[in-house]
């Protein structure tokens, strides 16, 4: 059994190293050339723009539910004027980046592991190194450039989304006025609260994308390899964002409040 | 007209490295994963303009050998040259100019799927060369025609044969116009009309183009062929004809046996070999 353990920890931490070596050549190669520009604005489009629509329905009937629940409790205290405040302040500090991080772990998490593990059993990644490309530039490195920029700007239209979900659920089935639902949503705000909402995507889309290509890199075995592979980068990286999340959560909280 | 070859060579390595010269060199190579040792204590030399064959076993260690040769590995002890330059303790950017003059066809291909059969093969000339367009088009244009695919410019790998991919990989590393060439089992699992149209290709390369070119297979039918036959431009079609003379010389089998050079020679002291040595005449017949 020792020995048992000994073997999993000397392969985890071999996964580790690996990992901060990958994080390493993605930084030199961020700032030396060759830079495959098409690459970046594809994988922008393909992060970032094929990731709306999930993360839209995410936000909005988020908002949705977080005001009917919020709703009735309130009412018990005769505060159902509050429950902007209440939507506001979990959507853009916790469940905005959160849960935009999940979405984004389960669609684009998984489908970089896949798309670079076929590519490492099909030869394709020996392939681009025969031909002079190095992959980490080629493929990872605008990869983790639009996890980075995209995460961020994502969660910004779910929690704005979830906000309108609020409102909907507020307005029709709660009964609250309008203005007096947004004056709510406003005064729950205070601008460290907005701060985190738009520091903690910028961790999460890249740990999220950096999990998925070095997952993917790693794949061995065969198609059955790819499968593997493809389940570890979204479990890894679902943990990863609720890890990473509670962290970020804890050093803002130090440095702001 | 963009370069020819990626990288000039200084004068002097010119002409060391001429027709016969010395353009890979393996000294001493030692590999092992973990506790199996595939290579052990091998040596060999590919002169510019020749042929290697290597023939073995599956897991005897010849694909290794190509990727040693690419950078793609490192060796555990010996000295590996290519090109007049040192490659076994190369960084991975430095090893990118000596990539630079290798054409590597994998087994099975292992062209880009997301890519069609025009960015396959001009993947080097528009990523990395950075040739001009028109340029870069017209040799793509060349290189098929060379492998008679031409039709096929637009196709995405999934819409070729088993066949025509191993064709198209062989003409998106014959490109950029390396010096050397590396086949990977070329003609594994093909069928022999097929196979041949292979074969000839790589006899096209080297003879007509002066490529230096490894092949590894355990295809025999294959290997004996590449060996043996060599191509002539005649005044209206290039010709296939039985090698005589000196050409017969150029090309050698080198068959890998646990790790090591079992046997080293041409066509004719391998078919002699055979009748002596078990091994060889059981991995023959």
């Amino acid at each position: 059994m020792p020995g048992r353990f000994a073997e999993w920890l000397k392969a985890a931490l071999l996964e580790v190293q690996e990992y901060v070596r990958m994080i390493g050549k993605v930084g030199r190669s961020l700032v030396s050339r060759p830079f495959y520009y098409r690459d970046v604005i594809e994988q922008f489009d393909a992060i970032g723009v094929g990731s709306l629509t999930v993360v839209l329905l995410t936000g909005l009937f988020t908002g949705m539910v977080l005001a009917l629940q919020s709703g009735f409790t309130l009412d018990q205290f005769g505060a159902r004027s509050m429950v902007g405040r209440l939507v506001s302040a979990s959507i853009v500090k916790e469940l905005g980046p959160v849960l935009t991080g999940l979405m984004v772990a389960g669609r684009v998490g998984s489908g970089i592991a896949a798309e670079l593990g076929s590519m490492v059993v099909t030869d394709q990644i020996a392939a681009l190194r025969a031909l002079g490309t190095d992959p980490i530039r080629k493929l990872v490195l605008p990869r983790v450039l639009a996890g980075f920029v995209m995460v961020p700007v994502l969660t910004v239209i779910a929690s704005a989304v979830g906000m309108v979900g609020g409102w909907i659920v507020t307005v029709s089935l709660l009964r609250v006025a309008s203005s007096i639902y947004w004056n709510s949503v406003v005064e729950g705000l205070y601008i460290q609260d907005v701060w985190m909402g738009l520091i903690k995507p910028f961790v999460l889309g890249f740990t999220i994308v950096s999990i998925g290509c070095h997952v993917g890199l790693r794949t061995h075995g065969g198609t059955q390899g790819v499968g593997r592979a493809t389940t570890n980068a979204v479990v890894a990286s679902s943990v990863a964002v609720i890890a990473v999340d509670y962290l970020v959560t804890q050093l803002l909280i130090v440095l702001m409040y | 007209m963009a370069v020819l070859h990626p990288a000039p060579r200084p004068p002097l390595l010119e002409e060391a490295l001429a027709h016969g010269g010395p353009i890979i060199v393996f000294d001493r190579v030692w590999l092992a994963f973990d506790e199996k040792v595939i290579l052990r204590d091998v040596s060999f030399t590919l002169q510019t303009g020749h042929t290697k064959v290597f023939l073995g076993a599956s897991g005897a260690g010849k694909s290794t050998i190509l990727r040693l040769i690419l950078g793609l590995l490192k060796p555990d002890a010996g000295r590996i040259f290519v090109n007049g330059e040192q490659i076994d303790d190369m960084r991975e950017d430095d090893l990118m100019a000596v990539r630079a003059d290798l054409g590597m066809v994998f087994q099975e291909g292992a062209l880009f799927d997301s890519l069609t059969v025009r960015e396959n093969v001009g993947y080097k000339l528009f990523e990395e060369l950075n040739w001009p367009r028109t340029d870069a088009n017209r040799r793509v244009g060349e290189v098929l025609g060379f492998i008679g695919l031409a039709d096929f410019i637009d196709r995405m790998p999934s819409e070729l044969s088993g066949g025509q991919r191993r064709r198209v990989a062989i003409a998106r590393a014959m490109a950029a116009k390396p010096r050397i060439l590396l086949y990977d089992e070329p003609t594994t699992g093909l069928d022999p009309i097929t196979s041949l149209t292979v074969d000839q290709e790589i006899i096209k390369l080297r003879d007509l183009e002066g490529v230096s070119s490894i092949v590894v297979t355990h295809q025999l039918r294959d290997a004996f062929f590449i060996a043996e036959h060599t191509a002539v431009r005649r005044v209206d079609r290039i010709a296939i004809e039985r090698a005589a003379g000196q050409k017969a010389e150029e090309a050698e089998f080198i068959m890998l046996r646990d790790g090591g050079i079992a046997f080293e020679g041409n066509a004719t002291e391998l078919r002699v070999r055979t009748e002596r040595d078990p091994y060889i005449h059981a991995f023959l017949s």
